[in-house]
């Protein structure tokens, strides 16, 4: 395969949260307004791209046995320096996103890409791979935060057309199931058969 | 008083499931189920509860004192996902028929960011129960730990109900397994949003 097949894959084929149906903690939690939920997933991207180059190019060296745990720590780091960076230069998107950039490293896409493809692939492969999901990753939340945004505080990307008027319960908790769900069964039904 | 209060805010009106958005994932992939959905709800109860328990002690007298806060992330996921394997070994040796019954749901614990999540949370934010926002005691970190896991088993078990419901329903072709949970989910969100405001 290509690699810009590898990095197309990861956004419909592969979508990490509409075909895999993977890491919806931060998916749900974090999507209050568009720019948030692609704050989230480009944090997500750069680690998962990172972690992805580091594992593959170590993975002939790692023990078959410890090999879970030596991945936790890879990411883990990486993780801890999106953290600091993002605290030193975009505070306010850290304030707001808060709990879920230290929960990146239990994020199952970051784990499962490693497991599934940079462990067996070389070192620009696994780059690719995890840029497509990152990728994938991040346009799926973006599309959820601008329903939400939209619907909910009756703005674009933080510009107000209502006078800040919306529909509250979609940036409140059930409005992120809501949207998901009823976003995730268009998908389905746009794909239907073809994937 | 004080532990009451934080039972009430843990199980109900900050369900850690339906409005932290924590452990989502064994939420929607254990929960097909009642029986197993409560095996995987004790099996957190008691890993959260130790977890909180070891990271509290090691935040306040390891990272804190050698002034290493910014490793919080790298040692507390690897300190949980030795306790898992350890709770795995020692309940194998020790009660062979509880291992039976929780060991399958061990190893995915240790992803289920609930976990982590309130470990982090109990030794990074404020909170007001009873009077003045401070940070949690030891004490009061367990309650935490054991109040949001009881409202974790109460999300997971509520839901495995229903979608034993869903089973044999006639739902439209595109909603058919995870989007028609999630709806479900967000209905149940929105009565649990009832309880807003109580404490």
């Amino acid at each position: 395969m290509s690699r810009i097949d590898l990095i197309k894959k990861g956004l419909i084929k592969d979508n990490p949260t509409f075909v895999l149906v993977l890491g919806m903690c931060p998916t749900l939690g974090t999507t209050t307004s568009a720019l948030n939920g692609m704050g989230m997933g480009l944090a997500t991207l750069v680690v998962l791209t990172l972690s992805n180059m580091v594992i593959s190019a170590l993975a002939k060296y790692i023990p078959d046995k410890v090999r879970i745990p030596s991945y936790i720590v890879i990411i883990s780091a990486f993780v801890t320096i999106i953290q600091l960076l993002m605290q030193a230069y975009l505070p306010s998107l850290y304030e707001t996103l808060g709990l879920f950039i230290p929960l990146i490293v239990v994020n199952c896409i970051v784990l499962g890409r490693a497991e599934a493809f940079a462990n067996k692939n070389t070192v620009m492969d696994s780059a690719c791979d995890g840029l497509g999901i990152g990728l994938g990753f991040t346009l799926s939340l973006t599309v959820i935060g601008l329903v939400r945004e939209l619907l909910g505080s009756g703005s674009l990307f933080g510009w107000s057309f209502t006078g800040g008027d919306g529909i509250l319960i979609f940036v409140l908790a059930p409005g992120a199931f809501l949207v998901l769900g009823l976003l995730m069964a268009l998908f389905n039904k746009l794909t239907q058969g073809r994937i | 008083m004080t532990i009451l209060l934080i039972l009430v805010s843990a199980i109900f009106v900050n369900n850690i499931v339906l409005s932290q958005f924590l452990g989502i994932c064994p939420f929607l992939g254990v929960s097909k189920q009642v029986n197993t959905a409560v095996g995987m709800s004790l099996a957190v109860t008691f890993v959260m509860a130790l977890a909180t328990c070891v990271t509290w002690l090691l935040q306040y007298y390891v990272l804190v004192p050698l002034n290493m806060v910014y490793m919080q992330t790298v040692t507390f996921i690897l300190v949980i996902a030795g306790l898992v394997q350890m709770v795995e070994i020692i309940l194998k040796k020790i009660s062979p028929a509880l291992y039976q019954s929780l060991g399958i749901f061990l190893p995915l614990i240790t992803t289920n960011c609930a976990v982590l999540g309130v470990a982090l949370m109990v030794v990074q934010k404020q909170f007001t129960f009873g009077g003045e926002s401070h940070m949690l005691n030891l004490g009061e970190s367990v309650v935490f730990a054991i109040a949001s896991a009881i409202g974790f088993g109460l999300a997971i078990s509520l839901f495995a109900a229903i979608r034993e419901q869903l089973e044999t329903s006639d739902v439209p072709k595109p909603f058919r397994g995870i989007p028609i949970a999630l709806i479900t989910a967000g209905i149940m969100a929105l009565a649990f949003m009832g309880f807003s405001g109580m404490v």
